[in-house]
């Protein structure tokens, strides 16, 4: 197990954000996540990393209780996660963006932020901050897959959730945009939303303040991106993440 | 659609109905039929439509996404129920106006309990439509849980043959369908100008089967999924 970032960042004092203990998932008669245990420090980016199919998406359910749990437990900001009051402020975008394609951007948001109780000068602010501006009044179904994505996340960001559960939120979109969104993403860490961050692409982890490496529904490292070139001795983090692969088959293997 | 198609089928109806003769004393074959279909009709469309919108959120994720949201189960269904019925209302209210002004249909009751028995059609089939739209996976098999759920009722009710001259077996299925009661509540205010017992206590067993059909829906409504 590589170095852990997490006992520095929680000398804050304030409790974990999300604190997984022991959880075990069974998803369609398969083990989907194995004794995982972590603890995830409030005001960070965490990138939760790994191959598809990893258990990143059962992860995320868990978090925000929309997944049955076979054992253990997760505990998010010092509630039992999927509780009544966590509600107003967890925010959940899941992986295929899940908007209306009958209703216009706009409406969509203002949904959304109906059900947190939000105004709707929320909905605007959260339109303008994904960048769609020009197309709020777009049928949903009229969206390219980028757009559809930007507008899913701008119904999350209405409620100016404390927990924010993205799950591979720029799967499909352009260099210029991805750095975009994840400049905005940073710009929330820093004002004290904690965000978790789901991708398969090992790039991005740079972005990240504190990386979740997954492979089959096992934790192989909890760390942070310097650390993990730092300990694999690999510049790309492509490789560092191959390299940890290889390093916790081998024993198995011998 | 949702607001001309029943009026559309209520004067198709009459059209069919302009040379059937009418026996002296007894109720134009019209008038029967329009009663029924002034009050089933609502129970059919609202079946179909509610079932198909919610398996949609079903599958398109967008239910898993609202119950991560504050709102309680009970205002999802809250909101179905009210929303349906308003369109429910708008619809009666537009085959109301066709069928007893332009049509020349007449009960011996009240309208209003015409259109009352109406809407409590509807928000029936709303709680059985979303009951439904938990055991299809994709909006193909929802649309054929209507073949299932409602079409046996039609035939049941006593709307082709009195429930009387069924078989026993078959008295006792009806028994347990809202639309026998429905039906039987619809007759009553065609035939007499106040409203009988027997309407109050139909109506009530209607209202009671919308509910328990929406609580079961309630329990199809999980947060946590495998």
């Amino acid at each position: 197990m590589l170095t852990s970032s997490s006992d520095e960042l929680l000398a804050g004092g304030a409790g974990p954000a999300v604190d997984i203990d022991h959880l075990r998932v069974i998803r369609g008669k398969r083990p989907a996540l194995h004794d995982f245990s972590v603890q995830i420090a409030r005001g960070t980016i965490t990138g939760l990393l790994g191959p598809s199919g990893c258990g990143k998406t059962t992860l995320m359910r868990c978090m925000v209780g929309t997944q049955i749990v076979a054992s253990g437990s997760v505990t998010v900001l010092g509630q039992p996660a999927g509780s009544t009051p966590l509600r107003h402020r967890v925010g959940y975008v899941t992986q295929d963006p899940t908007i209306y394609d009958d209703l216009r951007v706009i409406d969509n948001v203002r949904y959304f932020g109906a059900l947190y109780g939000a105004p709707s000068s929320a909905s605007d602010e959260a339109v303008d901050a994904v960048g769609l501006h020009e197309l709020r009044t777009a049928n949903g179904g009229n969206l390219s897959g980028g757009q559809r994505t930007r507008a899913s996340l701008a119904c999350a960001l209405v409620c100016h959730p404390d927990l924010l559960v993205l799950d591979e939120p720029t799967v499909g979109l352009d260099p210029v945009l991805r750095t975009d969104l994840w400049a905005q993403f940073t710009a929330l860490a820093q004002a004290g939303t904690t965000l978790i961050v789901s991708s398969h692409v090992m790039d991005e982890a740079d972005h990240c303040g504190d990386l979740l490496l997954m492979r089959e529904g096992n934790l192989l490292a909890h760390t942070t991106p310097a650390k993990l070139r730092e300990d694999t001795g690999c510049q790309s983090l492509e490789e560092a993440f191959l390299s940890v692969i290889r390093r916790s088959t081998v024993p198995a293997a011998s | 659609m949702i607001l001309l198609v029943p009026s559309l089928i209520i004067a198709l109806m009459y059209f069919m109905f302009q040379n059937a003769p009418i026996r002296p004393g007894e109720v134009s074959p019209f008038n029967n039929a329009c009663l029924i279909l002034l009050g089933l009709l609502p129970l059919v469309v609202m079946f179909l439509i509610t079932s198909i919108a919610m398996q949609r959120e079903r599958a398109s994720g967008t239910l898993e996404r609202i119950l991560t949201t504050p709102l309680r189960r009970l205002d999802l269904l809250g909101a179905y129920g009210t929303a349906f019925s308003i369109a429910a209302a708008a619809q009666a209210t537009v085959a109301c106006i066709l069928a007893f002004w332009l049509l020349g249909f007449t009960t011996a009751g009240s309208a209003i309990w015409v259109f009352v028995i109406a809407i409590i059609n509807a928000v029936l089939g709303v709680g059985l439509g979303l009951l439904a739209s938990a055991f299809a996976r994709t909006e193909f098999q929802a649309v054929q849980f209507m073949p299932v759920i409602v079409i046996p009722q039609l035939l049941l009710c006593g709307i082709i043959i009195p429930r009387e001259m069924m078989p026993d077996w078959l008295q006792w299925i009806s028994n347990v369908l809202p639309a026998s009661y429905a039906l039987e509540a619809l007759r009553q205010v065609g035939a007499y100008p106040d409203l009988t017992a027997t309407a109050l206590r139909d109506i009530a067993i209607v209202v009671g089967f919308a509910v328990v059909a929406l609580c079961l829906a309630a329990m199809t409504l999980r947060r946590r999924t495998p």
